[in-house]
């Protein structure tokens, strides 16, 4: 249960670290180092170099810029857990980040890492795909950007190059008295989900559902949106038995079968945290209370 | 040996100076080249809590951190949480006085998350020392002793009286 041998780079700019990453062969990039380390420790993984993030300028930032959060790769989870910005502009993501791990891991775990670990059950994953984010990435010819939709290759496995690092990600705000709702079910707190949902919900004056964002984590390799059940909802007052029959549908998602769960059980819980979801996400609407659905 | 690196750090206020190698964990160096063996390891892979340390007053797992990585930082360990040597800190006295611990593995990890979180949130309910908590497994108390002993220290560091939770046997 110790590393083995790697040699250890600690550069100082973005720049540098591309330049190391295109002139070294097996080198992985260290973050906050809440899965690599124990990956290393248990020797899952064997580089012989690792590049840490951790003095490099300039990659931890929260901002609103142009409709969006712009979040730095290097931002730690505890940084977004105790911004006014995020919980204001964008409270699915400060309670997503509730159930990330524990105080320990979060004053540690990064934006970044986490999207480029890319557990199917890791809470800032989830927001990504819920909020349709953007993922930019820095190489030897400069930066591009990538859409979160496209963003995983496989499991564990983000569509970026070898000589590519992460350096920020974008998430879309939706307006303010949004509905929104992050729930998971785990066997501990601070376990891996089983099965993870996120909701966004936006209504007209009549208490219709003008936009509707359904994300499930946990079932498959990456995060799946529930376009079926978005469908459903958009132009429907929502009520029980709205909910019920639209989340039925994610009994069909392809899902993992593990010492966890089997996958049965995965797309049975799909359809209930999805419906949980909604429900709390649409009591948060202004409407809630007027609505007939409770 | 492998590749190595000098590094200076300060370690409960102590500057220190060594070469290590660059994979060496924060854990392993803390224990095997400083002596300072109360940061526990129970799994080495960021699940059990026992080697908690305070990493610029943050709590973190000191087997998931290289040692590397504390160039330049500041360290606490459990043995730098008490006034002296002969001394417990009111957190401390509350262990000792609500059967926070038996075996004691659990409890330097324990010690340094609680630090932190009554620093952070001085009057916490039962609900959320639990939440804190929930990052350390212990094997002994069934958690009960060290809920009672947190919300115990919470009133003590507040100037309150203590209030030990009366165990029946």
């Amino acid at each position: 249960m110790k590393p083995p041998p790697f040699s250890y780079h600690d550069p100082r700019t973005v720049a540098d670290a591309v330049a190391l990453l295109g002139r070294l062969d097996n080198a992985k990039l260290l973050a906050g180092g809440q899965s690599l380390m124990p990956m290393l420790n248990m020797r899952f993984v064997l580089p012989d170099h690792i590049i840490d993030l951790n003095r490099v300028e300039g990659l931890s930032f929260i901002r609103e810029s142009n409709g969006a959060l712009e979040i730095g790769a290097m931002t730690r989870q505890r940084e977004l857990e105790f911004s006014d910005l995020v919980r204001r502009r964008c409270p699915l993501m400060h309670d997503a980040i509730l159930e990330i791990g524990h105080r320990q891991t979060r004053n540690r775990g990064t934006l970044g890492g986490s999207l480029c670990h890319l557990d199917p059950s890791a809470e800032l994953v989830s927001v990504a795909a819920a909020l349709d984010a953007t993922v930019t990435v820095q190489g030897p010819n400069g930066t591009r950007e990538i859409k979160f939709a496209d963003f995983p290759a496989g499991y564990l496995t983000p569509a970026i190059e070898l000589n590519e690092l992460v350096t920020a990600a974008r998430f879309p705000l939706w307006p303010e008295g949004h509905g929104y709702a992050f729930v998971e079910f785990a066997r501990r707190h601070g376990d891996f989900a089983i099965v993870s949902a996120a909701a966004l919900l936006t209504e007209d004056a009549s208490g219709k559902i003008t936009r509707a964002s359904v994300t499930l984590g946990g079932m498959g390799t990456a995060p799946v949106r529930a376009t079926a059940v978005e469908q459903a909802l958009v132009g429907n007052v929502p009520d029980d038995k709205l909910l019920r029959d639209a989340c039925e549908s994610c009994r069909t998602f392809e899902a993992l079968d593990d010492v966890h769960a089997p996958a049965a059980y995965r797309q049975h819980l799909a359809t209930v945290m999805a419906r949980r979801a909604l429900e709390q996400a649409h009591v948060r609407l202004p409407s809630a209370g007027k609505a007939t659905a409770h | 040996m492998g590749e190595t690196r000098k590094i200076a750090l300060t370690v409960n206020g102590t500057r220190h100076e060594a070469e290590v190698e660059v994979r060496l964990t924060l854990a392993d160096f803390l224990r095997h080249t400083l002596g300072l063996t109360g940061t526990h390891l129970g799994c080495e892979h960021g699940v059990c809590g026992a080697c908690t340390i305070l990493f610029d007053d943050l709590s973190a797992r000191s087997c998931l951190m290289l040692a590397v990585q504390a160039d330049g930082h500041a360290i606490t360990t459990v043995e730098g949480l008490a006034p002296s040597p002969d001394k417990l800190n009111p957190l401390q006295e509350a262990f000792r006085d609500n059967h926070g611990l038996q075996c004691g593995f659990c409890t330097p990890g324990m010690l340094t998350t609680l630090t932190e979180f009554l620093r952070d949130n001085p009057n916490p309910t039962e609900q959320e020392v639990r939440i804190a908590i929930s990052g350390n497994l212990c094997r002994c108390t069934g958690y009960q002793g060290i809920v009672a002993a947190a919300l115990d220290a919470a009133k003590r560091l507040q100037g309150l009286p203590p209030s030990p939770v009366q165990h029946g046997h």
